[in-house]
């Protein structure tokens, strides 16, 4: 069957106009002043996969919004015990969940899900696929900070071919018009992922990627799915750790921007990242609201 | 098995089109068949005598019976997959009167006794079933099986399909074995170093899709070698199965060129479809090797078209539906394809891409007879076993998954409308299906 409404499965997909809508309701919310908009609602967080942003920012958002969450995670639930994802979906479903928040390993896992089970399902991460709430957030800090994407040239440095943050950021800022540069070694910024959308460019030279951008996106090495893959990372850091010096490359007010978590001393310095120019705090902050609009969304109530 | 219809022992098959690209007869013709041989062909009304029953095959194309080199047909081990006797039922739907079973079942089939386990009467095989037995034992790469055995116990191939040799000594030494013993060692080329966690085709859509991609040199690696092999150690036999790349192509086209024994097998699935078909993470579309780029599916109708490919193989695959509704990257690989392999070769290959339908009956046909000498088989002249197969080319039907023989119903082709329909399958002068 098709995914309920208000379901958010990826990027790709999504209308610019909805985009902007779900932009604009996320700039109405506030955590510190809770509305119910899902009081009496259940959210359903589903994670099979680490992490401490994502599902803090979701919860909430969650319950800031009124909502009863519930965190179900793959270690100390029947997911360890071998229930498939579909009779975990089902089993969520029977205790009576109104939305499913899913991260996973696998991508897709929640397109998957969403075929099969009758409520909103929003991606929180799929493997390397899609981090759509990621993206949606970036984008919240980037309007923040730039008022508009128009003239926007945007690099995104690092682990490429590992980030469903990249892929993600890739479809929400092409679709604004944004020029986006990606960078890195061909293991981790292979010349493919020009095709992702329109606007994309690969370059393997830092400062190609920094000349004339507005917005650096850092993203970490992710080693854990390197699957083999061999990365030397005193090369990496000497090519492509984003420093003082090399962030005087790019425009005077630009922002550097890192979806997190950060490793000191390997992608970026400790100057970078405390620098004045920074704003991976922010994003994190930026998290509620937006997540506060897609729960919303979800279930119709982004009026 | 038997039913009275079927006791007759002569069928005349009157007013068809006759099919038959190894005698090359392809022109009006009766048939009468008679105690499980062809006993006379002759043009319309010739035929003198009585036969105990006729057929009326007007308007229809008369072939001799498909062969499916490769399929799975899950027996011994995997009986909710598929059985043989559900998995022969398929066949015989898709107007293929003998299958070449594959040997990754559970126990592997590397031993006489389970080859003779498998042509028991018991499991119910409603077309011919021909085992390909393991090339080494239990697949493990490690030590050929025994392959003179193997091939007295009527074993026509081995092969370690899934598990690819990629020790060269042992693919050496089973390809100088198979030499002696005309034997052919049939190859899954994959490198399987280069594959892990893979799921799909590597390129522009895996990498949008977040999914590891199978690159193409990890087949065309692997052909090539073996290829490069077979082209220096003499008398070999090398077959390649489900051949899906460019590059692969280039190698078999090579070793042909040098005459060295080398054939091939293409699928229904790689000549139709391609790796930007999958929609949704629909695990229909998984199977190993995976569908691949638009390119390599050109480069395969022209191998197709120019005779390079022997084959189409459907590389059946059935799975139970909890192995195939999950994420992507864990369900298992492969589909089913026995019943919708003849429809997809007439609307694919003949209406669009005009091939003609007697090249695409060799494919069916003398051209897998020929890659595994299934002696008697794959053409219709005096003498030869009355396995026969009777389509309709220009009959228009929709392949609905849910009415398959096969146990399982992992097929991309579900509710696709397709041309070109199986009418009646004769294995060995006796009707085991009827449209």
């Amino acid at each position: 069957m098709n995914p309920a409404r208000g379901s958010l499965l990826g990027i790709e997909h999504l209308e610019a106009a909805e985009i902007m809508k779900i932009l604009k309701f996320a700039r109405r919310m506030n955590p510190d002043k809770p509305r119910p908009l899902l009081r009496g609602k259940r959210v359903l967080l589903l994670f099979y996969e680490a992490s401490t942003r994502t599902r803090s920012s979701f919860e909430i958002a969650a319950k800031s919004l009124g909502a009863h969450t519930v965190l179900i995670q793959a270690m100390g639930s029947s997911i360890e015990k071998g229930e498939s994802l579909l009779d975990t979906g089902y089993t969520v479903r029977a205790v009576g969940a109104d939305i499913i928040v899913i991260r996973h390993p696998n991508a897709g896992a929640p397109y998957v899900m969403a075929q099969h089970v009758d409520v909103p399902v929003i991606n929180a991460g799929d493997g390397l696929h899609e981090h759509p709430s990621q993206a949606l957030l970036d984008a919240y800090t980037i309007l923040h900070n730039k008022k508009s994407f128009k003239g926007l040239q945007v690099a995104i440095v690092g682990d490429i071919f590992h980030s469903r943050v990249a892929r993600s950021a890739c479809h929400l800022l092409s679709k604004f018009g944004v020029r986006i540069i990606l960078c890195g070694p061909p293991e981790l910024a292979p010349g493919i992922a020009a095709t992702l959308a329109p606007g994309v460019r690969v370059t393997r030279h830092i400062e190609d990627a920094l000349r004339g951008t507005d917005v650096i996106m850092l993203l970490r090495v992710q080693t854990e799915r390197l699957a083999g893959l061999k990365i030397d990372l005193a090369e990496y850091i000497a090519r492509y750790q984003m420093n003082p010096a090399r962030l005087k490359m790019a425009k005077k007010d630009a922002i550097v921007m890192h979806p997190g978590p950060i490793i000191r001393g390997l992608e970026l310095t400790s100057e970078v990242a405390d620098g004045a120019q920074a704003r991976i705090l922010e994003e994190v902050r930026n998290g509620v609201p937006t997540r506060m609009a897609i729960l919303a969304r979800a279930i119709g109530k982004m009026r | 098995m038997t039913s009275p219809k079927n006791d007759h022992d002569s069928l005349l098959i009157k007013g068809g089109h006759l099919i038959d690209p190894a005698a090359r007869t392809d022109a009006p013709m009766d048939l009468l068949l008679k105690s499980g041989r062809v006993a006379e062909i002759a043009p319309p009304n010739k035929i003198k005598g009585g036969a105990d029953e006729k057929l009326d095959a007007r308007g229809l194309v008369v072939a001799p019976g498909f062969i499916d080199l490769h399929v799975h047909l899950r027996e011994p081990g995997q009986a909710y997959k598929e059985t043989i006797a559900t998995g022969t039922a398929a066949a015989a739907a898709g107007g293929f009167t003998s299958v070449c079973t594959m040997p990754n079942t559970v126990p592997v089939v590397d031993s006489v006794e389970w080859i003779e386990w498998l042509r028991q009467p018991e499991r119910g095989a409603l077309v011919n079933v021909f085992a390909i037995a393991a090339a080494t034992r239990g697949s493990k790469g490690a030590t050929l099986s025994d392959f003179r055995a193997l091939q007295t116990a009527g074993a026509v191939a081995v092969t370690d399909d899934g598990k690819p040799i990629l020790d060269d000594n042992i693919m050496r030494e089973a390809l100088a074995l198979g030499g002696e013993l005309n034997f052919p060692v049939v190859q899954h080329a994959e490198d399987t170093r280069m594959t892990e966690g893979c799921s799909m085709h590597a390129g522009a859509r895996s990498f949008r899709l977040g999914l590891r991609g199978m690159t193409a040199a990890a087949e065309a690696s692997v052909v090539e070698r073996d290829v490069q092999l077979a082209m220096h150690i003499p008398n070999a036999r090398l077959h390649v199965a489900h051949l899906s790349t460019a590059d692969a192509l280039k190698s078999v086209r090579r070793g042909k060129r040098a005459k060295a024994r080398v054939t091939c097998e293409v699928t229904p699935h790689h000549f139709t479809l391609t790796d930007e078909d999958m929609r949704d993470y629909d695990s229909n579309y998984k199977m190993n090797p995976p569908l691949r780029s638009p390119s390599d599916r050109e480069a395969i109708l022209v191998a197709i078209a120019d005779g390079t490919v022997d084959a189409i193989a459907t590389d059946h695959a059935p799975h139970a539906t909890h192995e195939k509704q999950m994420e992507f990257e864990r369900a298992a690989f492969g589909i089913t394809g026995l019943e919708t392999a003849l429809a997809l070769a007439i609307t694919r290959l003949h209406r669009e891409k005009r091939v003609p339908l007697s090249r695409i009956v060799e494919l069916f046909t003398a051209g897998p007879a020929r890659c595994f000498d299934l002696r008697g088989r794959g053409s219709l002249v005096r003498g030869s076993v009355a396995d026969v197969t009777i389509f309709d080319p220009k009959k228009k039907w929709t392949f609905e998954a849910v009415n398959s023989l096969s146990k399982s119903r992992n097929t991309p082709f579900d509710g696709w409308q397709l041309t070109g329909k199986v009418v009646a399958t004769i294995v060995g002068g006796r009707v085991v299906y009827a449209g």
